[in-house]
């Protein structure tokens, strides 16, 4: 046989695009030719294969070969057609019968010895063979495990090319994949409300912002804990969904942060520098990559030193907070990454720092920190915290609550969100659109006549209405109750955040 | 309100000058000086065009165009004429008013005047005074100028006494641009003044010039910021000379910009410590007391929780971390500052602290 063909995947954004590897082996001088609009680390796979197979214990064809990634118009990046190449190769060159590799795909990097090395968004691959009908993935080994978290799919999990030949032709059982502890790709070690003294005033604001899944913002001096606090926010929210977890797990896979191991099932916390370019955090590139925001997916965008960010970083996140996704469009591409994750911003009260007392900073200082603060980002925050400087008697006895506490409470709210919302595909009051908010908030006339009131007075103005009625509403889900009463809007409106009184500032 | 045809001529010859004074504008003594000129003298110090266009001066045009930017015209041979501007060596020939003039009955005018980059301290200081004026009735004069100029209009704004500024420019000019919200509001308030013609932009002797009317105009000056030889002081001299009281706030003395008020008080001006303080300045100049309006009251049917509240928010711990010990602790605490705001008695800023908010 002098022609095969064989499946393989690459990753497109957070998903997989099929890709067929055809090898043609034909008598004429020695060539070995790649076409297909591969880049230049796929066009070193020949080097890669040639060796491999040598030293696999294979022939490598002295004959002209040609190999066509298809289809031509995807850029092929990466290493992970090395493998497809060397079956493609052992197929044509009639080492391999065809019918092994039927209905299997296959990924991997070689190493010039032959053993098989991990690919990125092995979760992705998988998801993307079992979407196209295939049976089988043959794959590195040590992400064996990750693939195998898609059910119905025989992960052939390989150590070298020589074991992979083996096993396609039956000769062996794949091994299977390494035992590892459960937690192991879980990011950080999770933290505890418990660990937070003096801050007991500031626990119901937290678990209002989680259980709605409100974005907030913190406003406080520095060292008073609001980096603390909102890294502790994780711990308050409810645990992953199954769903969640594998699109969580997915992402971090196609970044390179996921190991081989299985679920993430801690939520998300990204916490990038203020130096962070638009595209690293909403993503981009030339082959368009997750930026912190699709990170962050399911989890918290912690944006410390809020006013430091350059103006088109923020500008970016306008529709990664608004639709819950962000598309990137690279010339003829166009991807979309996920981006719902709870936005945590927190500032300092001015550009020094200090506080009320020793602040060094000057009336055009102020104004310029308010004026980088206001803006398209603070009109999505539902939620202000305050962050004082916790008493020393405070910090010496007052404890948290543990957060799984204050968690079951968010969950619990989190259940009567979901039977109202779940018809229209959302999770959280912070999601509702103001129509959908109108229609669910079932307000009482009492609370509607105090919103009102509020708005006539010019405490409140027309946007910050509706936010502080979603609030509202999760204060009210908290409670158990059906109704937004008055009692839940007084409390709401003491979390507002109102950038009008930011302008006046400035 | 009218204008004489010579006053309007002077003032125009003063703008044609304006090159000239901008020359001599470190030299205070210098521009108080030449615009007490008369009009002859200061025609010598001019070019033949300054004197061409002096023989040419056409009155009306004048008027047109005062009317045109919406601005009244007051000459010192007006009887509307601020007397208190008498006292001046140099009155400005002709007023130009934005809004509306304030007639003799309100003259008893307080200026709260301070640095551009002043602190948080600065500002808050003359905010309140600016507030606290204004609650009682007495009129605020100041420049419209960043840091503790504008914050002393914001503050006679939020009560419902008149305000006034003086622009070292066009009264139609809003001047900082970045306070023409504040300027509009100054307008539909109170009156902004210049002696300059309308669209005149800021050259550097003006704002000398100014700060020598807001010293007339006013029984009292206050001086919240300043810094050593800075511009602010030059209204408390202007104000000494023409026999006005001058107070100063105390600054702390490790402050550059407390540098020029402290050394005030040790020459002997009254320290302002409050409205209080102001209003007895103001008394003791005029003769007249002045009461202080009522600070903000408790309503009587306030709940004790509530009441407990609102002190403890008067105390300065507006903060939920100070007034809330445990989580139910803070919800009540919530709720009922929001019920606190609701009525009207604290206000919630930015950076979500309360503050006790000023009697409406």
């Amino acid at each position: 046989m002098a022609i095969a063909r064989i499946t393989t995947f690459a990753v497109d954004g957070v998903s997989s695009r099929r890709v067929w590897v055809e090898a043609d082996i034909r008598s004429g001088l020695p060539a070995f030719t790649v076409v297909g609009l591969a880049d230049k680390a796929v066009r070193e796979a020949r080097e890669r294969v040639r060796a491999a197979l040598v030293n696999s214990g294979f022939e490598f064809p002295q004959k002209r070969i040609t190999v066509n990634l298809a289809p031509a118009d995807l850029r092929k990046i990466g290493p992970g057609f090395d493998l497809p190449l060397a079956m493609a190769l052992l197929v044509a060159g009639g080492e391999l019968a065809a019918e092994a590799m039927e209905g299997c795909a296959v990924v991997g990097e070689l190493s010039l010895t032959g053993e098989l090395r991990a690919v990125r968004g092995a979760l992705a691959i998988a998801e993307g063979a079992h979407r196209h009908g295939l049976a089988r993935l043959l794959m590195p080994h040590s992400r064996a495990r990750e693939a195998g978290l898609v059910p119905e799919l025989a992960v052939l999990g390989a150590r070298t090319l020589e074991q992979a030949v083996a096993i396609v032709r039956g000769e062996e059982e794949p091994p299977a994949p390494a035992d590892e502890d459960a937690h192991a790709e879980d990011p950080d070690p999770p933290l505890d409300l418990t660990d937070v003294r003096g801050h007991n005033a500031l626990i119901p604001a937290l678990e209002i912002a989680a259980a709605g899944g409100h974005n907030v913002y913190l406003h406080g001096p520095p060292g008073t804990g609001k980096t603390m606090l909102a890294r502790r926010l994780p711990s308050i929210m409810p645990p992953l969904s199954p769903a969640e977890a594998i699109e969580v797990t997915r992402i971090r896979s196609v970044v390179g942060l996921h190991h081989g191991g299985g679920l993430v099932t801690v939520r998300p916390f990204r916490a990038p520098h203020h130096t962070v370019s638009a595209s690293g955090l909403v993503g981009g590139g030339s082959q368009p990559t997750p930026g912190e925001a699709t990170l962050a997916h399911h989890g918290v965008l912690f944006l410390d030193e809020l006013s430091e960010f350059v103006r088109p970083s923020l500008e970016a996140l306008r529709q990664p907070l608004e639709d819950g996704h962000v598309t990137i469009v690279r010339g003829q591409r166009v991807t979309a990454f996920p981006t719902r994750f709870m936005l945590v911003a927190a500032s300092n009260p001015c550009p020094c720092g200090m506080g009320d007392e020793a602040c060094r900073c000057t009336a055009a200082d102020l104004a310029r920190h308010h004026r980088r603060l206001s803006g398209p980002l603070l009109d999505r925050i539902d939620v202000l915290i305050a962050v004082g400087r916790p008493a020393a008697e405070a910090l010496r006895r007052e404890q948290a609550p543990a957060s799984s506490a204050v968690r079951e409470r968010v969950v619990a709210a989190r259940e009567r969100q979901a039977d109202r919302l779940a018809v229209h595909g959302l999770a959280c009051n912070a999601q509702m659109s103001a129509r959908l908010l109108r229609e669910h908030a079932a307000a009482t006339p009492s609370a509607l006549r105090l919103l009102y009131e509020l708005h006539d007075r010019h405490r409140l103005s027309a946007r910050g209405h509706g936010r502080v009625l979603r609030v509202a509403r999760t204060i009210a889900d908290l409670e158990g109750s059906h109704g937004v009463g008055p009692e839940h809007v007084t409390l709401a409106t003491g979390l507002r955040l109102e950038s009008a009184a930011l302008a006046a500032a400035a | 309100m009218s204008a004489c045809d010579d006053c309007l001529r002077r003032t125009a010859l003063i703008a044609a000058l304006s090159g000239r004074l901008d020359v001599e504008w470190r030299r205070r003594q210098v521009t108080a000086r030449v615009l007490a000129l008369p009009d002859d003298a200061l025609l010598a110090l001019g070019t033949t065009a300054v004197r061409r266009g002096y023989a040419g001066f056409d009155a009306a045009t004048a008027r047109h165009a005062a009317a045109r930017a919406q601005l009244g015209l007051v000459c010192r041979c007006a009887p509307a004429y601020p007397e208190r501007l008498r006292d001046l060596a140099d009155p400005p020939a002709v007023l130009h008013v934005a809004g509306r003039l304030p007639g003799p009955a309100e003259a008893d005018a307080v200026a709260i005047v301070g640095a551009r980059r002043a602190t948080p301290y600065g500002l808050e200081v003359a905010r309140s005074l600016g507030r606290g004026l204004s609650a009682s009735g007495v009129p605020v004069v100041s420049g419209l100028a960043l840091g503790v100029d504008s914050a002393a209009h914001a503050g006679a704004l939020e009560a419902p006494g008149p305000v006034a500024a003086v622009l070292a420019c066009g009264a139609d000019v809003p001047y900082p641009a970045s306070k023409r919200r504040l300027y509009a509001d100054v307008v539909r308030r109170g009156c902004v003044l210049s002696e300059l013609p309308p669209g005149f932009g800021p050259m550097r002797w003006c704002f000398v010039a100014r700060n020598r009317i807001i010293a007339a105009l006013s029984r009292v000056v206050v001086i919240v910021e300043a810094a050593e030889r800075s511009g602010s002081l030059t209204t408390a001299d202007f104000g000494a000379e023409l026999g006005r009281t001058v107070g100063a706030v105390p600054g702390r003395i490790t402050c550059r910009l407390a540098a020029g008020t402290n050394g005030l008080l040790q020459s002997g001006a009254p320290p302002v410590c409050g409205v209080r303080d102001v209003l007895e300045l103001l008394a003791d100049t005029t003769g007249r007391p002045v009461a202080a309006a009522a600070v903000p009251s408790v309503p009587p049917d306030l709940e004790p929780g509530l009441r407990r509240l609102l002190a403890a928010v008067e105390d300065g711990r507006g903060a939920l971390g100070e007034l809330a010990r445990t989580s139910e602790e803070a919800k009540v605490v919530l709720a009922g500052l929001g019920e606190l705001e609701f009525r009207g008695l604290v206000r919630r800023t930015f950076g979500g602290r309360y503050e006790r908010a000023a009697a409406a």
